[in-house]
């Protein structure tokens, strides 16, 4: 019975993107120019391309952001749904946890999880000074 | 507009135009272009105390794309002049320039080499408010009047000619 | 330290160089000397020296002086030492078509400044790797400070930019704006 509610609400929010879309691209007055539809750069020209290579640690935010904030967000409801659910609802949302959990080991293991040092107030394994190596800008390289 | 009382509720009618055009005027965004000095005055408007929001001018878009106003606000120098004129063409129409200040009026206190004597020469500017720098009452009496112009102007921006 | 106490100091280290102590209405806080055009860059090795310690660099600058003095520029280094919180003024004096040793190889910082300088009074640093124009458009043609330069300049203001660079082109193009020593005496303006 409450299919009909959600099924709704997809058809409601998808139909109004598209609506907003269609319509625009319609009834929209179309003044296409060269310069109105040059990459934006802060009015700068562009220089390169833009398809360039991105670091992973993108893909590592997007990881830690799966694990704790998309999985709460699955085991709120579960929650409120477990007397309804009962033994096979706990088993499944076991499964959820433990293909998730592969995520976790990967992000720990690779660090990402650390934020730094322990606390060390005496400074007990604080690292000692090298020698006084002064590594020069040299002006104008790219080093 | 017309009040139709024949009907048990009560109907205005109006004309496409009007309503389009005060859609416009009431919504318009204008994109972050603050220059130099008039900056500051510019962001004393959209503050707390003379609130730009209440005549329309909700958020500054960063976007070009997602703007209808540039505000120019400050001192246009020569070296900025194709950056700006680049920025103009990349908002839709429609879209309306207000040249805040002296210097983007006309060059201002500068009158030399660096700063191009007036904005007016590198896009079109709508309304154009004097000071040095325009108190907040004096720009939003220019987006006022920005706003009266809108309601008095034809629906269709397209340019006639190619601008570029 | 006075500007006489500081002359004593590096003038062993520099042989050849003679300076001149200059009268300042600051001279208590900043010391002015008066440094000949050839030994700016050991001047300024000598006084990061031991002692001394002016390893900070803090502005330059240039002033015309173009009808009244005939070597009509004058190139003006601050230095500052943070260890002794003291600050220096260097001075050379030197016409607009010699060029003077850059800087950067000492103090990196010095490089933006020294492109102002070529930008706005068109004094070449020789060593310096990007000498480009820095405030002015890219050719822009006349150095807008010296005082022989029409300040109300009219002139149509540009107003188009390509719509796409590639890298190549960009990097030509700052080849091509940087200062070309080896092409011609006059190089680009």
């Amino acid at each position: 019975m409450g299919w009909g509610g959600i099924l709704l609400l997809a058809v409601i929010g998808v139909g109004f993107g598209i609506v907003s879309v269609v319509i625009s691209r319609f009834l929209g007055p179309r003044n296409p120019t060269p310069e109105k539809l040059a990459a934006y750069e802060c009015g700068m020209p562009p220089v390169g391309d833009a398809r360039e290579r991105q670091s992973v640690k993108f893909y590592m935010i997007c990881m830690i952001f799966l694990l704790f904030d998309i999985e709460i967000a699955f085991l709120g409801p579960w929650v409120l749904a477990l007397r309804d659910l009962r033994w096979p609802g706990f088993f499944q949302i076991v499964v959820f946890f433990l293909i998730l959990f592969v995520g976790y080991v990967y992000i720990w293991r690779k660090g990402v999880l650390d934020w730094g040092p322990e606390y060390d107030p005496d400074y007990k394994h604080a690292p000692k000074p090298g020698p006084a190596v002064v590594k020069r800008y040299r002006y104008g390289t790219r080093n | 507009m017309g009040l139709e009382t024949e009907y048990e509720i009560p109907v205005l009618t109006t004309s496409a135009e009007f309503m389009i055009q005060w859609a416009r005027r009431s919504a318009i965004w204008p994109v972050a272009f603050g220059l130099a000095c008039c900056a500051i005055e510019m962001m004393a408007t959209g503050a707390g105390r003379y609130d730009m929001a209440r005549f329309g001018a909700e958020v500054f878009r960063g976007s070009p794309r997602q703007a209808d106003l540039m505000i120019i606000a400050g001192r246009l120098s020569r070296k900025m002049a194709p950056a700006m004129r680049r920025i103009y063409d990349q908002m839709p129409e429609p879209k309306w320039v207000i040249s805040m200040g002296a210097c983007a009026s006309c060059g201002g206190v500068f009158d030399n080499y660096a700063i191009v004597q007036g904005a007016d020469q590198v896009v079109p500017v709508d309304v154009f408010i004097p000071g040095c720098p325009p108190r907040p009452e004096a720009l939003i009496y220019g987006i006022v009047q920005l706003q009266k112009k809108i309601a008095a102007s034809k629906l269709d921006q397209t340019p006639k000619v190619r601008i570029a | 330290m006075t500007a006489e106490e500081i002359i004593a100091a590096i003038a062993p280290a520099v042989p050849g160089a003679t300076y001149e102590a200059l009268v300042s209405t600051d001279a208590a806080v900043t010391p002015t000397i008066l440094v000949p055009r050839e030994h700016i860059l050991a001047t300024c090795q000598a006084l990061q020296g031991s002692g001394l310690e002016y390893v900070a660099f803090s502005d330059v600058t240039a002033v015309d002086f173009h009808p009244n003095r005939s070597p009509r520029l004058d190139v003006v280094y601050h230095l500052v030492s943070p260890h002794r919180r003291q600050r220096v003024r260097l001075k050379v004096r030197m016409a607009t078509e010699e060029s003077i040793q850059s800087l950067t190889s000492l103090f990196p910082g010095a490089g933006w400044p020294e492109r102002e300088l070529y930008d706005l009074f068109g004094i070449v640093f020789d060593g310096h790797q990007d000498l480009r124009r820095l405030m002015m458009p890219e050719d822009w043609e006349g150095y807008p400070l010296r005082k022989d330069y029409p300040v109300q300049l009219r002139k149509d203001a540009q107003t188009y930019m390509p719509l796409q660079v590639t890298e190549e082109e960009f990097k030509a193009n700052m080849e091509r704006d940087r200062y070309q020593r080896q092409t011609s005496p006059a190089g680009k303006k």
